[in-house]
């Protein structure tokens, strides 16, 4: 039986460390501890999964076919345009099919990366403003897309 | 004479079972130094012999200050749960021939948890998160003169989650415990199915409650790591997607 062994890492000339001063332990990221159960006492985690699923769903049929009309049918996506838009929002179904593939879309994707922070964000800080940063982003286009669907005038010169 | 000695020996050296197998283990001391390092050692092992063997055999024979957990040395104890090339599994029931031996073999500590030294980790932080879905049977009213009987339709609704042996692989295999150490993790999920379907047991409804909380079953992101990663066979994942329906059916 022999053993190979590579040398110690270079860390061990200049460290003091020894028994009585041991190194820092390498800890794990925001760990548990006695205090951490902070009961919410809610139930938005469970809609924000179910709004995930039903939304998916639904998004699927939506998207799949705004892709179809305008990137596939009819001539392609060379025929849109003002006019095109113009002509499509003069129907109350397509408005209602812009809108709420807006809102889902907006909140899917809003709801998706909110969990991504939570999981990748170490520090508390980092966190609380990615989530103000993405939250500012989302009303603002669901505002601003709500806004242009209703008040959209074909007439305008 | 002397041929005929050298002959025996190399005869018994052909048919030795013995093969010469790297072990590549994730080292840290932190009496030595903060920084955490890789070291081989070459061992001559059977590789009918477990990863188990071959740390004994280190540890024993080479290196006594290489530190690891382990009691039962058969899978049931749930101490000696490591990265073994790159999965999580129990050093003691994983044989040396089923891993590439012709490759090195790198052990590390469970990820997630706080390494201590070497191979060891804090499990504190584990078997709190494991405490605090009250895995102990609850029940109201007084207590009967007999036995809690029970079906073995009903024994065998948690069955499955039973069989935990508290070793740590999921949950220090998930990703979202990597990343965030106050997720309960699947472990404690799992205890919790146990008793969340256990006829016998009246506090399915709080447990649930705490599991229905922000860091509870709703951060699972399905990746099944879980499942892959348990020694004992138990399909974790499916536990966790159980505790989810049982939340929403309830709900509504
Ligand atoms: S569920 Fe499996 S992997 Fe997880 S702690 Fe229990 S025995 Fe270990
Ligand atoms: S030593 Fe007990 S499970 Fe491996």
């Amino acid at each position: 039986m022999s053993a190979e062994t590579t040398p110690a890492a270079a860390g061990t000339v200049d460290a003091p460390y020894g028994v009585d001063n041991p190194a820092p332990v390498i800890e794990a990221p925001r760990k548990r501890t006695k205090k951490t159960p902070k009961s919410t006492r809610t139930n938005f985690e469970l809609y924000g999964w179910l709004f995930m699923r039903l939304s998916g769903i639904v998004l699927v049929v939506l998207v799949l076919g705004h892709l179809l009309i305008q990137l596939v049918l009819d001539g392609g996506v060379s025929k849109v345009g003002f006019a095109f838009v113009a002509g499509r929002w003069a129907s109350p179904f397509w408005q209602a099919w812009d809108l709420i593939m807006l809102w889902l879309a907006m909140l899917h994707g809003a709801n998706g990366l909110r969990t991504v922070i939570n999981d990748y964000a170490e520090r508390d800080t980092t966190r609380f403003w990615l989530k103000m940063l993405l939250y500012t982003a989302t009303v603002f286009t669901v505002l601003l897309g709500s806004l242009v669907i209703f008040t959209f005038d074909p007439n305008i010169r | 004479m002397s041929t005929a000695t050298l002959d025996k020996v190399e005869a018994e050296s052909k048919a030795s079972p013995y093969i010469k197998v790297t072990f590549r283990i994730r080292r840290f001391n932190p009496e030595v130094s903060a920084e955490a390092t890789w070291q081989d050692f070459e061992v001559d092992i059977d590789p009918k012999e477990r990863v188990l063997d071959g740390l004994h055999k280190i540890k024993w024979d080479m290196d006594g200050t290489l530190t690891f957990r382990r009691s039962c040395a058969h899978g049931i104890c749930g101490s000696d749960a490591m990265r073994i090339n790159g999965r999580n599994r129990l050093a003691c029931k994983t044989l040396i021939k089923d891993i590439n031996p012709a490759k090195p073999i790198t052990i590390e500590p469970i990820k997630g948890l706080t390494v201590l030294k070497d191979l060891v980790v804090d499990m504190e932080p584990f078997f709190q998160a494991y405490r605090d879905v009250m895995p102990f049977l609850i029940t109201k009213g007084n207590e009967p003169t007999r036995e809690r009987l029970q079906s073995a339709e009903d024994r065998e609704r948690f069955d499955d989650t039973t069989k935990c042996i508290l070793c740590a692989a999921c949950t220090s295999s998930c990703p979202v415990f990597w990343n965030d150490g106050q997720y309960f993790g699947p472990a404690a999920i799992v205890n919790a199915h146990r008793f969340i379907f256990d006829s016998r047991d009246e506090a399915g409804e709080q447990r649930l409650e705490i599991l229905n909380d922000k860091d509870g079953v709703w951060r699972c992101r399905t990746t099944f790591n879980c499942t892959d990663a348990c020694p004992r066979g138990i399909e974790v994942t499916k536990a966790i997607q159980e505790v989810k329906r049982a939340l929403i059916t309830r709900r509504f």
